[in-house]
C-alpha cells in the first residue's frame, strides 16, 4: 500500500472531474434513462411516459420473436466460443513450442484481431454467396446445396463462421500470455522426469491455464452477445426470416427502426443483466475457484 | 527444450500452417476477387488466382463510396479516442493512486463499473443522450425546481441544448466514456515506488509538476500500448457512427463499406459489384492490420493489461 501522497485535493478533484462527467453523461445517465424507458411507456399522442410496471418486460418475455432472438443468440454465443476458442488453444498449445518460425506465425495469427467487423462480414458475406465466388461452384457441382440468402441455418452457420474468425486471435493472444507465464523450472522439471512434449501439455500447461480458460469464457460469450452487431448487420441483416435476428440487431431494429423505446429498452435491461451476471460470476466463482500456482 | 522430436516437430508444423491457412484464405479470397473483372468473379468454376485490375478495382471503389473525405473521418474518429482516453485515463488514475482522500475508492468502482456494460448493451439512450448532451443537466434542474426558479428570478426559462448527431464530438464522446485506459494507468501507477513520491515533495514538486515531468516520461509504453489498441477499436467503430451520422460528410469507411453491396433483400437481385466491394473491404482493413504488425508488442501488452 502506498504511503506518500499527496496532500491537495482541491487538484485531485479537478484530475479526475473530467472522467466522471464523461462517465455520468454518456455512461450512467443513459443506464438510468433505460431503466426508465423500460417500465413505462410512451404516451401516443404525446404527454409524457406512463409508468408501467413490468408490462414491457411481461410482453416481452410472451413474445415468441424475442424467445427466437434469445434462442439464436444462444447458439451463435456458444458456437462462436467453441469454435474460437478450440482453434485459439490448440494453436497457442503448439505455437508455445516456440520452433522455428515461431515469430513469423505469432504475427499471422495475430493480425486477423484488427479486421474491423463490417469488413469481415463483407467477405465472408462475399465467399458464401451462393451465385459468386467459392460457393457458388459447390452450388454448381450439387444444386441447392448451399444458400445463406433462404436459408435460415445456412446462413446462422455462415454468421458463425465469421464471428469465430474474428474471435479466434483475441484468445489466441491471451492464451499464448498464459502459456508463456508458466514459470519454465516447471517444465524443465518435468522434462528432467522424462515426461515428453505432449505428456508435459496436457499435465502441466493445460491444468496451469484454467484460469485464462475461465476468463476467455466468459470474455467470449459476453462478446459474442454484445459485440456481434456488425457481423450480422452486413452478412444478413437479421434475415431469412429472422434466423440471425441476434439479441443486439433485435435492440437496434426494434429500438431504431420500430421507434418502440420502451422495448428496446426492456430488451437493453436483459442483456445489461445478463452481461452484469456473467461478469459476476466470472468474478465471485470462477477466479476464487481456480488455483493459481 | 533440447530434446529431439522430430515427428512431433513436423505435426506442430502442419497444425499451425493449418490454423495460418483458415485464417488467410478468407482475405486471400478478397484480394483474388479485388483484382478480377465483374465476369471473372461471377465464373463458374471460381478464378482462384489474382487478376490485374486490383488498382482499377481500388480506384472505383475509392470514387463509388467517396473514400476520399471518409478516410479524413476514419482518421479523425481514432485520433479523437486516442487523444482523449489517454489524457482523461492518465488524469483519472492519477486522482486516484496519488491523492489519499474519503473519495478514492468510490471513484474507483465508480468507473470501474462503466467496464461492464459495453455502448452496443445500452444503444438506445446513448443515442438519446447524443441529441442532447445536455439533457441530463436539463432533467436535473426541471426535476430539483431550479429551471422554475430560476425562470421566476430572472425571466429566462432553460433550456439546455448541445446537439452531438452529426458531429466529431458525438462519434468520440462515448467511446472515451469507459474505463479502459484508466486501469491500464493505475496498474501502472501503483508500482511507482513511494520513494520516487517522496523525493519530488522533498525537491518542492507540486503534484501537477510531479504528473508532467516524472509520471508522463515514465508511462510512454502505456501510452504507445493503449494508443494503439485504442486506434484499432476507433476505426473499427461501425454501430454508433451508423446511427449518430446522417450527413455524409462525417461518415466513417466501415459504415460505408456495407453501402457498397446492396442489399439482397431490398434490391431486386442484381448482381452486386463484388469486385469493388472487395476492393473497399481491402482499403478499410488494411490500416488497423499494419498498426496491429507494426506495433505488434505494444499491442499485445496493451490488450493483455487492460482486458481490453
Amino acid at each position: 500500500m502506498r504511503r506518500a501522497y499527496f496532500k491537495n485535493n482541491w487538484i485531485a478533484a479537478l484530475v479526475v472531474a473530467p472522467q466522471l462527467l464523461i462517465i455520468f453523461v454518456f455512461f450512467y445517465w443513459p443506464s438510468s434513462q433505460a431503466l426508465y424507458w423500460a417500465f413505462t411507456l410512451e404516451q401516443p399522442w404525446g404527454g409524457g411516459n406512463e409508468w408501467v410496471w413490468f408490462e414491457n418486460f411481461a410482453y416481452l418475455l410472451s413474445d415468441d420473436r424475442y424467445w427466437q432472438s434469445v434462442r439464436v443468440s444462444t447458439v451463435y454465443a456458444l458456437a462462436t466460443t467453441a469454435l474460437a476458442m478450440g482453434m485459439a488453444l490448440i494453436l497457442a498449445l503448439f505455437a508455445d513450442r516456440q520452433l522455428r518460425g515461431y515469430k513469423s506465425f505469432r504475427i499471422g495469427l495475430i493480425w486477423p484481431y484488427a479486421v474491423a467487423a463490417p469488413a469481415i462480414g463483407l467477405a465472408f458475406r462475399f465467399i458464401f454467396n451462393p451465385s459468386a465466388g467459392v460457393a457458388s461452384y459447390l452450388n454448381y457441382a450439387f444444386p441447392d446445396f448451399w444458400d445463406p440468402i433462404m436459408n435460415g441455418s445456412h446462413a446462422m452457420t455462415m454468421v458463425i463462421i465469421a464471428g469465430a474468425w474474428k474471435q479466434v486471435s483475441y484468445s489466441f493472444i491471451f492464451f499464448l500470455a498464459g502459456l508463456q507465464s508458466i514459470p519454465r523450472s516447471l517444465t524443465e522439471a518435468a522434462a528432467m522426469d522424462g515426461a515428453r512434449p505432449m505428456r508435459r501439455m496436457m499435465d502441466i500447461q493445460l491444468p496451469l491455464l484454467t484460469p485464462t480458460f475461465f476468463f476467455l469464457l466468459v470474455i467470449n460469450i459476453t462478446d459474442s452477445f454484445t459485440d456481434s452487431f456488425g457481423i450480422v448487420d452486413t452478412m444478413t441483416s437479421g434475415g431469412p426470416a429472422r434466423a440471425t435476428n441476434l439479441m443486439v440487431y433485435k435492440i437496434y431494429e426494434d429500438g431504431f427502426r420500430g421507434l418502440d423505446y420502451s422495448g428496446a429498452a426492456a430488451q437493453s435491461i436483459i442483456l445489461m443483466i445478463l452481461v452484469i451476471s456473467l461478469t459476476f460470476i466470472q468474478f465471485r466463482y470462477v477466479e476464487r475457484r481456480v488455483h493459481y500456482t | 527444450m533440447i530434446e529431439r522430436t522430430p515427428w512431433l516437430n513436423l505435426v506442430t508444423h502442419a497444425i499451425l500452417f493449418t490454423g495460418l491457412f483458415i485464417l488467410v484464405v478468407p482475405i486471400y479470397l478478397v484480394i483474388v476477387a479485388a483484382s478480377q473483372t465483374l465476369p471473372d468473379v461471377m465464373a463458374i468454376p471460381a478464378k482462384l488466382l489474382p487478376g490485374d485490375q486490383l488498382l482499377v478495382n481500388i480506384r472505383a471503389a475509392w470514387e463509388e463510396a467517396a473514400f476520399g473525405t471518409k478516410f479524413t473521418n476514419t482518421m479523425i474518429l481514432p485520433t479523437g479516442v486516442v487523444v482523449g482516453k489517454i489524457v482523461i485515463a492518465a488524469l483519472t488514475a492519477f486522482g486516484i493512486v496519488f491523492f489519499n482522500h474519503r473519495l478514492r475508492m468510490p471513484i474507483f468502482w465508480m468507473v470501474f463499473i462503466t467496464l461492464m456494460l459495453p455502448l452496443e448493451v445500452r444503444i438506445v439512450p446513448t443515442y438519446a443522450v447524443a441529441a442532447n448532451a445536455l439533457s441530463p443537466f436539463q432533467t436535473i434542474l426541471d426535476v430539483t425546481g431550479f429551471s422554475w426558479l430560476i425562470n421566476a428570478v430572472s425571466g429566462i426559462e432553460v433550456a439546455l441544448e448541445w446537439n452531438l448527431l452529426n458531429s466529431y464530438t458525438g462519434l468520440i464522446m462515448p467511446l472515451v466514456a469507459t474505463a479502459t485506459g484508466t486501469f491500464l494507468y493505475r496498474q501502472f501507477f501503483l508500482t511507482i515506488p513511494d520513494e520516487l513520491v517522496e523525493a519530488a515533495k522533498m525537491d518542492g514538486a507540486g503534484p501537477l509538476r510531479f504528473l508532467w515531468d516524472i509520471l508522463i516520461p515514465l508511462s510512454r509504453t502505456n501510452m504507445a500500448a493503449l494508443a494503439t489498441i485504442m486506434f484499432v477499436v476507433g476505426w473499427n467503430q461501425y454501430l454508433w457512427p451508423l446511427l449518430i451520422i446522417t450527413d455524409p460528410s462525417y461518415g466513417v469507411a466501415a459504415v460505408e463499406l456495407s453501402r457498397l453491396v446492396p442489399n439482397m433483400n431490398t434490391t431486386g437481385g442484381d448482381i452486386p459489384n463484388w469486385h469493388w466491394a472487395m476492393a473497399g473491404t481491402l482499403i478499410v482493413m488494411l490500416p488497423p492490420v499494419a498498426v496491429v504488425i507494426f506495433m505488434q508488442r505494444w499491442f499485445v501488452r496493451g490488450l493483455i493489461n487492460t482486458d481490453k
